[in-house]
């Protein structure tokens, strides 16, 4: 190689190093503001603003969720193993809502720690496996809570007999 | 070190001749494995045991959204080639490579809707994966209508090479944004290091798709090159004995 061309090659790397060092500055500045939501541990930390617009997520806690059998209304807990915190929300709950699995909501976390939610989306994990799968590992570890069988086993039978497999 | 590789593969004529030759074989392995991997994904794999059938889009989403980050890698490698040795080659693959790079960004961002609806119950949300992604549209955008802006060849060329490669630092960004950050976006499912966490018979259709887009990118890429050499070496006697 050259000397103009080494010269060149070290701009190139020059140029990329400033680039990533500019940007990596910006996003360890902005680290908090980037996160879509907060933990359930940094509300219970208090590092969640109180009586703001903001998203909280976390996981169901399983056999938290209550429906009020009148209205829409329902409340269950979520958690990120660290902290709890309570969910109160009234509307439809998307498809993929069930114990045990991610759930982001958008709403404000009042003074007694209850978090009003506006909005609930289902968070899905990236594991990906067919309903008979899914039935062995129910079977072989009975009902562990947060693990990936987020689902009863019935409801994924009842799925595997709807979509006739 | 010899050279002569290097500097015969950056000449058009010569990439010309023998890019010839792969065509066919690039028209049917692509045709092929997109329509095994399709067929297969959509109609003949088990339904998730979460997400049913809705899941069957990750046999678009997954390959679509590979691309569109490979396809950038690959234009920055030939932007940083275009800026050291000066190969118009190199400045030529830049070029027909941007599109077709933004046609695979907008078709990961639109399956990820189309997806994210059923499942999350949102069409959009302004998490980091999401919006680095979305940034990846506005750059592939960007170096596009660059070279437009720009009607002297070597001055866009230049002026692209450098946006390429300074775009280049969000492809970390997008890949690792489910690990720095809480995102609504799961984590990879392909991981470089771990065993994948999707069962195998959804995973081969998958890595097939994957790998059927590959091939089909690199068709129209040399598809695109090859009208792009013969474009920019109109005025050379091999493109005017080649067109007579």
């Amino acid at each position: 190689m050259n000397a103009v061309r080494k010269q060149r090659l070290i701009l190139v790397l020059l140029l990329l190093a400033g680039v990533g060092l500019a940007v990596a500055l910006m996003l360890f500045a902005l680290r908090e503001n980037i996160n879509h939501y907060f933990s359930p541990a940094q509300m219970a930390a208090g590092e969640a603003p109180v009586g703001q617009r903001m998203r909280g997520g976390g996981l169901v806690v399983p056999g938290s969720v209550e429906r009020d059998t009148e209205s829409l209304k329902v409340s269950f807990r979520i958690s990120d193993g660290v902290g709890e915190v309570t969910v109160r929300y009234e509307g439809i709950l998307p498809d993929l809502f069930v114990e045990g699995s991610g759930v982001v909501a958008l709403g404000t976390l009042g003074n007694d720690g209850v978090f009003e939610a506006s909005e609930v989306l289902a968070k899905h994990d990236e594991n990906y496996m067919p309903p008979e799968v899914q039935k062995a590992i129910d079977d072989a570890h009975p009902k562990s809570g947060y693990s990936k069988p987020a689902q009863t086993t019935a409801q994924s039978e009842l799925r595997s007999l709807q979509d006739g497999s | 070190m010899n050279w002569t590789f290097f500097h015969k593969l950056g000449s058009p004529k010569w990439f010309y001749d023998i890019s010839g030759k792969w065509l066919p074989w690039l028209q049917v392995s692509s045709l092929v494995l997109i329509l095994v991997a399709l067929v297969w994904g959509l109609a003949f794999t088990p339904p998730d045991y979460l997400q049913g059938n809705s899941y069957r889009i990750i046999f678009i989403h997954v390959p679509a959204s590979f691309l569109a980050q490979a396809v950038y890698m690959m234009m920055a490698t030939a932007a940083a080639v275009t800026l050291i040795w000066k190969i118009k080659l190199a400045d030529m693959a830049l070029k027909v490579m941007a599109p077709i790079g933004a046609s695979f960004c907008i078709l990961s961002l639109a399956t990820g809707a189309i997806w994210g609806q059923p499942t999350w119950g949102t069409w959009w949300v302004w998490d980091a994966r999401l919006t680095s992604m979305l940034i990846l549209l506005f750059l592939y955008i960007g170096i596009i209508a660059l070279r437009g802006a720009i009607h002297t060849t070597e001055a866009a060329a230049k002026a692209c090479a450098i946006l390429s490669l300074v775009g280049v630092v969000n492809i970390p960004i997008i890949k690792f944004s489910v690990d720095w950050w809480n995102t609504l976006h799961q984590g990879a499912t392909l991981k470089l290091t771990e065993k994948p966490s999707m069962a195998p018979e959804m995973l081969w259709p998958l890595l097939l798709a994957i790998l059927g887009f590959y091939l089909f990118f690199t068709l129209v890429m040399v598809l695109r090159l090859r009208i792009e050499i013969l474009s920019r070496e109109r005025k050379t006697r091999w493109v005017k004995e080649l067109v007579s």
